[in-house]
């Protein structure tokens, strides 16, 4: 348990979800402040500008989190994973060197722009500042994710002097896995941001509290959420059958699989796993559907954990390459559950809109306040699913977890991270927190007729005229 | 293997950039507790580097990536080995980005008050640490010949690096109040710049010690003494001219000269270090090398393109960002930070 190894993957895990908790959000709320800037710019209509302020202030609030707790992500593969380094950086360090190059200065020099540029730019040349963060943290997104899909599905390399080296660049950037791996994210973080928006937008027409301004705010968040929820399944759906080709053993113990599966395959709903005598008991099954998920039509049989186990041993050697089957099963189940949540949601949403029933169904806005935690559940479960299914290689076929980890980094020194990454973390969860709560509650300071207009940001009074 | 020797030289730059940038910002952290007396004019000082110090970082984690990228095997060594300095550094690096953003978030003097003390501290430790750094690599480490590094606590700290994070640290706490002048007026600019002054002579002090104890205990200027000499005394000369302008009121012509200090020390260590990465103190046969450590030719010629072409995109919207922000920060003005 306390063994380097075990050690370093967990700390490993924990700062990287932690990371992923804000990643999310920064990308999909960036996306909705460019847009409501834009509405302002082409409308000219101050509220769409108090939006992107308002909302811009979660934004800041999530960003700085996201970018220090990066800088430590950006560390750790030297730190803890050191002949990993080795073995791969010939490859897998250019999307890292070209993230940084293309998309932290790009995100980094235009949101200091667009904070401190309000009255220093032009409306137009102000819009374009949010515009290219927007493009820097999908950039960022991307190349960070083709350095992850080349650990999935490793393409365009050849092994020299033992260690792997680059052969074709343009493979890297045409791995099938990116192109099913990068939308399916970016779009969960549009939906990320879209619910959070959303939901305390909700909050607030439950208190009907500056109505107006936070129904459009919530009109147009449940658009983009249903729009990205939508995409985001159909991608998710895509990226499974890509799964049954490349990682097999993955979407095998994410199916809970262990003998070669009847044809057509059913697809089980939920099962009580035994990994140690490799049997399920108690499995509620949907016949047919695991065929259809896998090939796009009614037939056909997807291999099982056991058989599975018994190529990769003739093809890389002795050992247990049976990947931790319940977290697999359950992460999967989890995140696809919350998929279909935001799907449903996202429409009865734009129906309540449409049909100008939002205001008076309380019930629904209640349910969307609690929404807020789909999109996370559903990216850290979809993370679990993706890097534990993984194990036990680092690298799809080339590396394993075991022999990536630092040698010359004692078990003691990861204690003591450990403890000082996760005291440090607990203390921004709850300073970040109390920061949203905070913002909420002072509201956007709204400049309408009845407002005294307040220079002070941190003044809480705006709304009071409002509603009183 | 031109190209290893390319990456080396821009490895180099990304640092001398980040030391330039991100060193005013450390300095005018570190002044915040020097030259600022009250909430307001700390508030002012913070915001001088406010839209910038976010890019200025990314300087270092560039740095990092290229590392990474170009010699994997010194990015590996490197940060497996100094594990424990790097969790302090991160830590301080996440407290000061993170208060940065969140001192002006609510009202109240103890929250800005903590915010400030860890703007402080990490503004103050992390150059140090750098420094650190930067003089155990020049100097020699424990590294075996699978390139691991094992460091005992003194083959990190000992009476040399130290003295060459003092002299990092004080580099920019010099830089932070030329900054300073530069970017503020009145009370501020006249007490950023009486402190400057006086910094100069123990940062003086500090540097040609530096010079002098690297003579004896590096091997440096025996390998590359033709280059240092020059280099060390033109460094002189930037140090002093940089001070002489300042007392003649040309902030901006003093913070160039400073600017030339910090490019001939970084460059001094790249170059007395090249062609080696790191150097071991156990056999001379196990240093890192910019041969030995390097990715292979086509991915080099890969972010080879890709650094050319990015690069000078990068430069032109930074400067014209500081051409947005050129205007001195005041009283008056709605300070964000
Ligand atoms: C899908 C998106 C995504 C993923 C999987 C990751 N990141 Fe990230 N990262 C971002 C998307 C992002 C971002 C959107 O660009 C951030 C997050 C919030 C933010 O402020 O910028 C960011 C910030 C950020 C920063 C700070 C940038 C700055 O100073 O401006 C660094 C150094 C990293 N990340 C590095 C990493 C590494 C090494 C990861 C691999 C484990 C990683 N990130 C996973
Ligand atoms: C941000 C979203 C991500 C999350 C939440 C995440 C989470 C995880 C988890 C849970 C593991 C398994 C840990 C274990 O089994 O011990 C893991 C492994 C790993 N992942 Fe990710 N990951 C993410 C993105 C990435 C990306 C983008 C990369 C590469 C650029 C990456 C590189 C790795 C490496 C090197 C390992 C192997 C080390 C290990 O097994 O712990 N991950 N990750
Ligand atoms: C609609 C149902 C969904 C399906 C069918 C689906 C499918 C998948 C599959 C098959 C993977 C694993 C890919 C791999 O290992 O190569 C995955 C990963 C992932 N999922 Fe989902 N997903 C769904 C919903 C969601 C939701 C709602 C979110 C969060 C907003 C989400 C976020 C993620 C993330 C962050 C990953 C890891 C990155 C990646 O591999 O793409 N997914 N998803």
């Amino acid at each position: 348990m306390f063994d380097v190894l075990s050690l370093a993957r967990f700390q490993y895990a924990a700062t990287t979800i932690f990371h992923f908790f804000f990643v999310p959000l920064s990308i999909g709320l960036v996306l909705m402040i460019s847009i409501m800037e834009t509405m302002y710019v082409v409308k000219n209509n101050e509220i769409y500008k108090k939006m992107a302020q308002f909302w811009g202030k979660f934004f800041l609030i999530n960003f700085a989190i996201g970018v220090v707790t990066g800088i430590l992500q950006e560390f750790q593969f030297g730190m803890n994973w050191s002949e990993y380094s080795r073995f791969m950086g010939d490859v897998f360090g250019a999307p890292l060197a070209i993230e940084a190059l293309l998309a932290f200065f790009m995100e980094s020099t235009f949101i200091g722009l667009w904070l401190f540029g309000w009255d220093r730019l032009s409306k137009k040349v102000h819009l374009t500042c949010i515009w290219l963060v927007t493009a820097g943290t999908s950039l960022s997104a991307l190349w960070i994710l083709t350095a992850n899909s080349f650990m999935q599905h490793p393409v365009g390399f050849h092994i020299n002097n033992g260690r792997a080296e680059m052969n074709d660049f343009l493979a890297l950037l045409t791995n099938p896995q990116l192109w099913v791996e990068f939308p399916h994210t970016i779009f969960g973080s549009f939906a990320t941001g879209a619910f959070v928006v959303a939901g305390i937008s909700a909050i607030a027409l439950l208190k009907k509290r500056q109505v107006d301004f936070f129904q459009k705010s919530f009109k147009l968040a449940i658009i983009i959420g249903l729009v990205s929820g939508v995409v985001l399944a159909l991608f998710g759906h895509t990226q499974a059958q890509y799964l049954v080709e490349t990682q097999p053993m993955k979407m095998a113990a994410s199916e809970g699989t262990w003998e070669d599966t009847s044809d057509p395959a059913p697809w089980t709903v939920a099962a009580k796993i035994d990994a140690k005598n490799h049997t399920n008991s108690g499995e509620i099954k949907i016949p047919y559907l695991l065929s259809f998920l896998s090939y796009g039509k009614f037939s056909g049989s997807v291999e099982g954990m056991n058989s599975l186990q018994k190529k990769y041993v003739a093809k890389y050697g002795k050992g247990n390459y049976i990947p931790p089957v319940k977290t697999t099963f359950w992460s999967f189940r989890i995140m696809t559950v919350m998929g279909g949540l935001l799907c449903v949601l996202g429409m009865l949403g734009v129906f309540l809109i449409w049909k100008k029933k939002l205001l008076t169904s309380k019930w629904f806005l209640r349910i969307m306040v609690a929404s807020i935690a789909i999109p996370y559940i559903g990216s850290t479960s979809g993370w679990i699913m993706t890097e534990i299914g993984r194990q036990p290689w680092t690298v799809f076929g080339f590396m394993q977890t075991a022999a990536s980890v630092s040698p010359n980094v004692s078990a003691g020194e990861l204690l003591f991270s450990i403890i000082a990454f996760i005291s440090m973390y607990s203390i921004l969860a709850v300073v970040m927190v109390y920061l949203f709560v905070r913002t909420f509650k002072e509201g956007p300071s709204l400049n309408t007729k009845a407002t005294v207009q307040s220079n002070d940001p941190f003044d809480g009074e705006g709304y009071h005229i409002v509603t009183e | 293997m031109l190209l290893n020797e390319l990456w080396f030289l821009l490895i180099a730059v990304l640092f001398i950039g980040f030391f330039f940038l991100e060193g005013y910002d450390f300095g005018v952290g570190m002044a915040t507790r020097f030259v600022a007396r009250n909430e307001m004019e700390r508030r002012m000082l913070i915001n001088t580097i406010g839209p910038f110090w976010d890019a200025n970082e990314v300087w270092m984690i560039t740095a990092g990536g290229a590392m990474f990228a170009a010699f994997p095997d010194w990015y590996a060594t490197l940060f497996s080995g100094f594990y424990v300095p790097l969790v302090f550094l991160l830590l301080l690096l996440i407290a000061r980005g993170t208060a940065f953003e969140y001192r002006a978030k609510v009202d109240h003097p103890k929250w800005a008050g903590t915010w400030d003390w860890a703007i402080f501290i990490a503004s103050l430790l992390c150059p140090f640490l750098w420094g650190v750094v930067f003089s155990t690599l020049v100097y020699g480490l424990p590294i075996d010949k699978n390139m691991n590094m094992h460091a005992t606590f003194m083959s990190i700290v000992n009476p040399y690096t130290v003295l060459g994070g003092v002299l990092i640290t004080l580099l920019c706490l010099y830089h932070g109040l030329v900054f300073i002048c530069l970017r503020t007026s009145d009370d501020l600019q006249t007490r950023a710049r009486a402190l400057a002054k006086k910094i100069f002579w123990v940062l003086a002090v500090a540097a040609v010690a530096f010079v002098i104890v690297t003579f004896f205990v590096t091997d440096l200027f025996a390998k590359r003494g033709v280059f240092l000499y020059p280099i060390y005394v033109l460094d002189v000369a930037a140090l002093i001219l940089s001070v002489v302008f300042l007392s003649k009121k040309r902030d901006g012509w003093a913070f160039g000269m400073n600017a030339g200090v910090i490019l001939l020390t970084i460059s001094s260590l790249f170059i007395g270090l090249f062609p080696r990465l790191m150097i071991s103190n156990v056999k001379q046969a196990y240093d890192l090398t910019v041969y030995n450590s390097a990715s292979g030719s086509y991915s080099l010629t890969v972010m080879t393109i890709v650094a050319v072409t990015l690069l000078p995109f990068v430069i032109g919207y930074s400067i014209w960002s500081y051409y947005v922000f050129r205007k001195r920060v005041s009283k008056d003005e709605h300070l964000e930070y």
